[in-house]
Parts: C-alpha cells; structure tokens; sequence
C-alpha cells in the first residue's frame, strides 16, 4: 500500500497504527538480511504507543524512514561513516521536525554512501546496502537505503538527498519514484553537508502522490537556513489530477539518448514519449550540447565544497578519534581512518581543486561552466515546459562492477546537469530493461514543482495502465 | 634608517549574539563551553546565519573611518585546520570585504597624524585553547563572536605612534558604541608587522603577533625595529619571520622563520548569500550612529565655549563626555561644568562617574549661589567618591550650608572681636594679619561654614565703626 | 601534473596521511579524473560569472536576539575526551 493508501485506511478505522507498523516490521523481518537498508530501526513497540496522541495529526503516527545524513535526536546519525559512528547531535534536521510536528515518526535510519558520496551504496561504512530486486545488484546511491527500504514494502516512504542525482538515480534503479525539488525548496539544516551549493533533501516513495505529499509537509522557509528560499509550504497535492497534458510542450534531448544506449532502452523512451503524446502533449527533440561537461563541473564544486565541509571531522569534538601524541598526528590518524577511500579520493580531489595556482582552472572554471548549463536549461525551457530523458543510462548494475571511479562517476550523466542548476527533477517507473527497473526522468524549471508533479503523475498512471 | 610599521587589528563588536548563530556573546566570564550551540561547535547539518546588528556595527566603523563601503559583498571560506577552529574554516571576508579606504586621524603630541586604512571586513572570532602539560583545553565560548578586522597600510613610522594610533581607535570604537575595545579584556587585539627602509629600499617584514596591551605593542615594536637594526648595519639580510610577544619577559618569540604562504584555499561561502547594502539601508545606519568624537568636540568647543584642549580630554571616554554634558545641562553653563569635572572629578573616575551627574550639579548650583563654600564643596565631593556615600545626603548631614545671611554673619563677628581684643586692637593698629585670624576664628566657630568673602567685609566694617 | 610533491602537499592541507599503497592508488585516480576533467577548458568561459544557486537572493540574516545555548553537558556529549568542562586534546607544539 501507498502512503496515501494506508492513510486513508486509517481516517477510515480500517487499519490501526499498530497493524501498520506490524507489517513494515514483519517486511523487514523477511527482506532485511538480505537488503540491508537500514542502519538502525526505532522500537517498534514505542511507535505503536504513540498512536492516541498522533492520530489527530495528518500523517497518524505513522513511520518515514530517514537517510542517515540527515539529524535526527531519536537515533544516532553516521552519514555511513566510521568518523561518526554512534554520533547523536542534539538537534533534527528542519525536514525532520515538520514530518513530526505533521504526526510521522521517525522509523528508522537508512544506509547510503558515506557522507552522500557514491551512486551504489557500496561505499558505507556499515555494509553494502542490496537491490529489492535483485540483490546482486546495487540500490543506486547515494540514497540506496530509502530506495530499497520504500521498493521493498519495508517503508512507507523515505526522505533521501539528492546532490547530484542521489535520490533519482535509487529510485531508478529500485523502481519507485524519487523527487528532487528546487534546491532552497526544503531547509538544509540537519542535513550533513556534502556540497553545500547543490544538497537538497528529497522523498522516495511508492507514488507520485506520496511524494508530493511529503514534499508538501517539508517545503518552506527556514530562518535557520540562510539559503532557503523565502517561500511558504505549498500543498503540491492539490491540483495533481490532470485528465490531460494538452498545454505542455515536453523537451527530449538528443544527448540524453545517447548511441550507447540500449535498444531495450531506447524502446522504453519511444513508449514515454507515445505515452505523452496520447495525453495531448507535443514532444520535441531538443540539445543540450553542454551535457557532457556537467560531469567534470560537478565533481570538481561538490569535492571543492566537500573538502571544506568535511573538515571539521578532526576527532575534537565529537566522532571517532584515533590516538595521537601531538594534536596535528591525531587529527590526521582519525581522518585517515574514519573516511572511506572514496571520500578520501574526494577530498583530495577538492583540495586541489581550491589549491593555490589551481583554483581559476579548476574550481573557478567549473563555477563558470556551471552558469553557461543554467542558461543552457533556461533557454530550453523558453521552448519547452519539461524535459524527459532516461534518469540513468543503464539499469541497476552488479555489486562490485564500477570498481573504476570515472565509471561510476558517468553513470550519473542524466541527473547531474540538473542538479548542477539546482532545477526539480523527479524519477519514475519507465518499465523494465533485462527485467530489472528502468527510470523516466523529468526535469522542470525553477520552482516549476507543480507542473513536474502533475505531469509525473499522469505519465505514471499512463505507464501503468 | 626609517621604521615602517602596519597593523591588523581585530575588534570584538559588542552585540548580543554570535556572529552566525544565536548564542549570547557576552563570553568573558562564562563557565567553559556554555555559551554554544551546534552552529558555534561545527556540529554535522549546521548552518550560519548572520547577524545583522553585527553589520551595522561594522559599517559605523566603515563610516566613522571615512571607508568606502562596497555596495555588495561576499562571505568566504578560509580553510586551516587547528583545534580552535571547529569547522575546520572561518568564516571571513576576503574576496569583497565590506569597505576599503578612509583613514584615522590621531594627535602625536599635538600635532595631527593620519593613518590610511587599506580594508575592513567581518569574520567570526575562533575558539580558545589553554595549553596544558599534557595536552590543550579548548573552550568553544569565544567561537562565533563577531569580529571586524582592520588593515591599515604601512602609515606608521615607530613605535609610539602604533600606540597612540591604536588610543585612538580604541576612543572611537567606544564612541561608536560598537566595542569597548579593552584590550586586556581581549576586545581589541593586534597583529604588527614592522620592516627597515635603508635609502628608501623597503626591507624584510616581520609579523608580531597576538599583542594585547598598548605598552606591549609599543615595546615589541621597538624590539623588533632593534632586533633589525643590528644586522642590517652590518649588511647582513633580515629573515621574514613571525614572532609572538612574552609581556612579562619582554621577549620577541620566534614562532615561525621564513614564512611559507599557507593554502588557505579561499572560496566564496556557498552557506550564506551576498551581502547587498542599498543607498536606503546605508542612510539608516548612518543615521542611527552615534555623534563622532570630532564632531563632538568641535560641538564642546562651539556650544559650551571650552578650549579645544579640554574638550579633547573630556572625549577620552564617551561617557565621560556624556557626564560632563549632563552636568552641563544641569549647571546651565558648560565651562563651570567643565572646570568641576576635569579639576575635581576627573581624578576619582575609575569605571565610572564617582557622583550622580545630577548631585555634582546641585552642588554646583549651591556653590554658585553662595549656599556652600568651594572648599567644603570639595571636600564633600572627595568623601561622597572615596566612601560611596551620597553627595547630597553628606550636605544635609553635615549642615554644610554656607551662613551667609547677613545678620547672622554680624552676630559671629560681633562674638569673634569680643572674644579677640587683642586681635581687633592689633587690626585697627594697622596689623592687616589679624583680620586674617578673627576670620579663621569665624571659620572654626561655623566649622567653615561662614561665607569668608562677605564675613571679611562685614569684619573689616565693625572695626574701623 | 600530479606528482609526489603534489601529493604530499595536498595530503596535508586536507589533513590525512595515507599509507603507501593508498597515496599509489589516489595519484593514479586523480591523474586519470584530472586528465579527463581537462575538457573544461574546451569551453569559452570569458565574461561569465560564477554560479549563483539563489538568483537575487541578498541578506538572508537576523536580528540580534539571543537564544538558549546547549548546557556545557550537552556540548561535550559527544566529545571523545573532555576536562573540567573543557574540550580535551593532544599538545599542540612540541617534539612527539
């Protein structure tokens, strides 16, 4: 059952709390083991008590799980790292606070790349999280945890973070929808930062729906946050219903259907597209030639930012702390032990990217690159109201085999043009390649949340027919 | 050989909260790390927020030094990783610093001496670290403070002139009512750097840092300017080095030779947006601040009429010069005013006025009315500031009332003659000296309450009746 | 481009010391990211500005209120060594 579905089992005395929590927890009990996507679980039993005090609220009392980079009191916060291991900061992220002033609790804390960085959740400190369906496979990352936790009945819903594709790319992969909003659209206080100009929190959730109804509970200004927008919460799920499309013009690059992309694949973007045309709207090729080089421009501001923020992991105040007999060997020791190779890649690469003589060419330049992508989409976006393409280029692919950084790294192309101009995305369902989920991916403008929304949810409602 | 000095000097602003979050800054006697929050600790998923009193305070110092203040500008991260320093960056202003230019005028003995000022710019202040034996104590307290740092330009060509240069600023900082810039206290600290000049050849530079005295700056200077002397006469090269500065040996201490530019790796801060000053906000602060020192004395010198000498003195301390223009008022004339507060109150004045403005003016009236002698005037003044004690309530007491009633005044002398034979028939023999004494008889008789000029006349006509 | 010296510079400022076999392992992944990451400079970037997530977004500060701080005990909840109320930490200076 949907989120939607099982409240309204609720309002409706068909179910109890209790039976609900019962079920997420017997899932869990069969599909855990194997999947892994959680790092640590609330007590069931202390979720079934609150129910007389929530059940006045909107979401009942009922469970979201929470990507562990996101703060919560209630339960430890990792970020799937070894330096915050056992870590309990004495606040909630902003979306954390709205899901509970809304009646959620929190379920549990669910596993990803260390501190956001990786796009298959091999890369936690705690373990590899496994694909629902097929667990040689990866979730995607770095929000594999919600990902596979949501497509496996083991949640209801999820809020994940999405900095270059982190939230989609998962919910891709996994086969469930994933939603990144405008970045500033929900506060990033309590979300541990990663890359501070393109971290956003994002919701996976069974259906286009649930997700804008979680959205809608976290969007808004926060005055704790200095870059949120200064906008008010919005119900997203109002005007969703949409019997047609006949006023949108869907843009479908030609770089986001690359030669190397599968038959299987390519058969799945004609059907989208017919899909959309049988709901009135007029489908366009169009180019986004700077595509191929939001790759370097991403890696090169995320490590940049990344570097910075991940130094104040230095054993001093809290976290992990190696030994040492001077301050400065301390220090050292315990990031070199509590950081993963690839964060450690990350910082390095950051660090130089900001480095003395290296900056203009490097960091500077991917800034710039950045601007000339964002006006690349917002030319697009004179001509059309949405854009359509594949959300990644192949589907969930086997533990173990993107060994190589750059190959990992090029199986976000899709998502990190976006990402890179802080635009809303949102991925859903597409079909099936080789029988394993394959994910439609649309791309609005700024603040163009309603519109995504309602068109993703006419297209799911179309594919699934 | 000519001495070149230029200073950084960093001010602790006296608003009530931190810089970027909301913990009280009032730090000064507060149990270690009480006065912090996860914004101020550099705890995961934090962010900054800025204070806008902070800017304001900093843009009075922009206008009192006559700065040009850059309609927008930016906060950066500069990165170093050091106990004190919990984000492993500080927040500062590099790129874009709030105002650039002006210059601060001060006397060096007499004569007027400008310094430039190359920068100013806001940035947070960073922990405090206590080092031990065994190891460091770090308490996060300080962390977050709001600090405006200024650069002059290499103005200053000794020692003494660094610090009277810093007198002054230090006077206009509390005239500004941004900081009470003690340096003792840590609110106003100092970064020195000192070369030779030989036949107009600019020579190495060595930085003195963390001075926290006026005498300590001048003698480190002047260590320093020796310490060079020496082997350029001899022709030998200067290492650029750094130095801390021993106060009780009054010793240079070498901290670091041959300085190698640290990376700081400066990046604007993706957490916090620009700063953008309209024409209407810059107007307002202006227009909120306080009157200018110079203003001010130009003001005492026109309104009150006082010499320009004692209006400098009176503007020393802002409130100071605010007690003189409360007694000011209250007397109804600025000189009289002037004349009691520097003659006679100046020297009790430890932290504060020794008397209520308002008492000192009453008793100021009296004594322009004749109702109190000046000398028991003063000596009340001295026992009301030395014992605490109420002025007013010390006159009543002592019933130091001037008799100067005209009746009364004849009955006492009447007494005194009649007592003194002797001395009356030695005055009309011509002894002027015996007036002198039956007065003093007078005097002790009404414990110096007689009104002295009037009981003379009166005397000196009952004896030649 | 990224030789040893390079290498043990970065490490440095970004306050890591990485054992042989890593330090091999992350020069060789760097040089190959970086080589590839050269395409930037295929693109004309003259005249353009920085990136600007928050377009016209200027100010976002607060007023001078304070709010309560953590107690001294929550502060150091979390520390990995604390004394008399104080983060506790290895020496500074000085020969190890």
């Amino acid at each position: 059952m949907s989120l939607t579905e099982t409240l309204t089992a609720l309002n409706q005395k068909e179910l109890a709390l209790a039976d609900v929590v019962a079920s997420l927890w017997k899932r869990i009990e069969e599909r855990e083991p194997e999947i892994h996507a959680f790092i640590r679980l609330a007590d069931p039993e202390a979720l079934m008590r609150r129910e007389e005090a929530l059940s006045s609220q909107p979401l009942r009392g009922l469970p979201i799980a929470i990507k562990d980079n996101l703060t919560t009191v209630d339960l430890p916060t990792t970020c799937g790292s070894k330096s915050l291991s056992g870590f309990r900061p004495p606040f909630d992220a902003t979306c954390v606070t709205r899901l509970k002033a809304a009646g959620a609790q929190v379920q549990g804390k669910t596993n990803l790349d260390e501190f956001a960085m990786g796009s298959s959740t091999e890369h936690s400190a705690f373990g590899s999280t496994r694909n629902p369906c097929d667990p040689d496979r990866v979730p995607g990352g770095s929000s594999g945890g919600s990902a596979a936790a949501v497509a496996a009945g083991e949640a209801l819903a999820a809020l994940g973070t999405d900095t270059g594709g982190s939230v989609r790319q998962p919910a891709a992969l996994c086969g469930i929808v994933g939603l990144r909003p405008t970045y500033g659209r929900v506060s990033r206080w309590g979300l541990v930062a990663f890359a501070s100009s393109l971290d956003t929190v994002g919701v996976l959730a069974r259906t286009v729906r649930d997700a804008a109804l979680v959205l809608s509970i976290i969007a808004g200004h926060d005055p704790k946050d200095a870059t949120s927008l200064p906008l008010p919460p919005h119900d997203y799920t109002e005007n969703l219903e949409t019997k047609d499309l006949q006023d949108l013009k869907i843009g479908l690059p030609r770089e986001y259907v690359p030669p190397g992309l599968s038959p299987a694949a390519r058969g799945l973007v004609d059907r989208w597209c017919q899909a959309l045309q049988e709901l009135g709207a007029e489908v366009v090729e169009i180019s986004l030639p700077l595509t191929e080089y939001a790759l370097p421009a991403y890696y090169l501001v995320s490590s940049a930012e990344a570097s910075a923020n991940l130094a104040r992991y230095d054993g001093v105040r809290y976290g992990l702390r190696v030994p040492g007999e001077l301050m400065a060997e301390m220090m050292a020791a315990t990031r070199t032990a509590g950081f993963g190779r690839e964060v450690k890649r990350r910082i390095m690469l950051g660090t130089f990217a900001l480095s003395a003589g290296y900056y203009d060419q490097y960091y500077g330049k991917a800034q710039r690159v950045r601007t000339l992508i964002a006006r690349e989409f917002e030319a697009a976006f004179q001509e059309v109201d949405l854009i359509l393409g594949p959300t990644s280029p192949t589907p969930a692919f086997r533990l173990g085999e993107k060994a190589d950084p750059l190959s990992m790294y090029l199986s976000d192309v899709f998502t990190l043009p976006s990402a890179l101009a802080g635009l809303p995305a949102i991925s859903i369902p597409g079909g099936e390649v080789e029988g394993l989920p394959f994910g439609l991916q649309l791309i609005a403008p700024r603040l163009g949340e309603e519109k995504l929304l309602r068109a993703a949810y006419a297209l799911e409602a179309a594919l699934s027919a | 050989m000519d001495v070149i000095i230029g200073l950084e000097i960093h001010v602790q602003l006296a608003t009530r909260t931190k810089l970027f979050c909301r913990c009280r800054a009032d730090y000064f006697a507060a149990e270690p790390n009480t006065l912090t929050c996860p914004v101020c600790l550099g705890m995961p998923g934090a962010l900054p927020v800025p204070n806008r009193k902070a800017v304001e305070y900093a843009l009075r110092v922009a206008f009192a030094l006559g700065s040009e203040v850059q309609p927008r500008s930016q906060f950066d991260r500069k990165n170093y990783f050091y106990p004190d320093l919990p984000k492993g960056y500080q927040i500062t202003q590099r790129a874009v610093p709030l105002a650039v230019g002006g210059e601060l005028v001060y006397l060096l003995d007499g004569e007027e001496r400008r310094v430039r000022i190359r920068e100013l710019h806001i940035e947070e202040d960073a922990g405090k670290l206590i080092h031990t034996p065994d190891g460091a104590l770090v308490d996060m307290n300080r962390c977050g403070v709001p600090l405006v740092e200024i650069v002059t330009e290499p103005d200053l060509r000794a020692p003494r002139e660094a610090r009277e240069f810093l007198r002054a600023l230090r006077t206009l900082l509390r005239h500004l009512g941004v900081s009470n810039a003690d340096m003792e206290k840590g609110e106003l600290r100092c970064d020195a750097n000192l070369s030779l000049s030989q036949d107009g050849e600019l020579g190495t530079k060595v930085e003195i840092k963390n001075l926290n005295s006026f005498r300590g700056v001048e003698r480190a200077l002047a260590k320093a300017a020796q310490a060079q002397a020496e082997p350029l006469s001899r022709g030998e090269r200067v290492m650029q080095a750094t130095y801390g500065w021993d106060e009780t040996r009054g010793e240079l201490l070498l901290q670091r030779q041959k300085e190698e530019a640290h990376d700081y790796r400066y990046f604007p801060e993706p957490d916090l947006v620009p700063l953008e000053l309209s024409p209407e906000f810059l107007a307002q602060v202006k227009e909120g601040m306080p009157e200018l020192p110079w203003a001010r004395r130009d003001r005492f010198v026109s309104q009150y009429g006082l010499s320009a000498r004692d209006a400098e003195v009176l503007l020393a301390e802002p409130t100071l010069a605010d007690y003189f223009e409360q007694v000011a008022a209250g007397v109804g004339d600025g000189r009289e005013a002037a004349n009691w507060v520097l003659s006679e109150v100046l020297r009790y004045w430890r932290e504060g006025p020794p008397v209520p403005a308002g008492e000192l003016a009453e008793l100021i009236r009296r004594v322009r009315a004749g109702r109190v002698s000046r000398t028991n005037a003063k000596q009340v003044l001295e026992e009301a500031a030395e014992g605490g004690r109420s002025l007013l309530e010390l006159l009543e007491s002592r019933a130091l009332e001037q008799v100067s009633d005209e009746e009364e005044l004849r009955r006492l002398a009447r007494e005194a003659i009649a007592a003194h034979p002797q001395a009356a028939a030695d005055f009309r023999a011509g002894k002027a000296q015996a007036l002198g004494f039956l007065v003093g008889q007078v005097m002790r008789a009404t414990r110096g309450r007689a009104d002295a000029k009037k009981l003379s006349q009166i005397l000196r006509e009952l004896l030649t009746e | 481009m990224i030789d040893d010296r390079v290498m043990a510079r970065i490490e440095q400022l970004a306050g890591l010391e990485l054992s042989p076999e890593e330090r091999e392992a992350l020069k060789a992944d760097l040089t190959r990211i970086l080589d590839y990451f050269q395409k930037l400079s295929e693109l004309d970037t003259q005249g353009v500005p920085p990136f600007e997530p928050l377009p016209g977004q200027v100010n976002a500060w607060r007023e001078d209120e304070p709010a309560e701080s953590l107690a001294q005990g929550e502060s150091l909840a979390n520390a990995p060594e604390q004394e008399a109320g104080y983060f506790k930490v290895p020496r500074v200076f000085g020969e190890p």
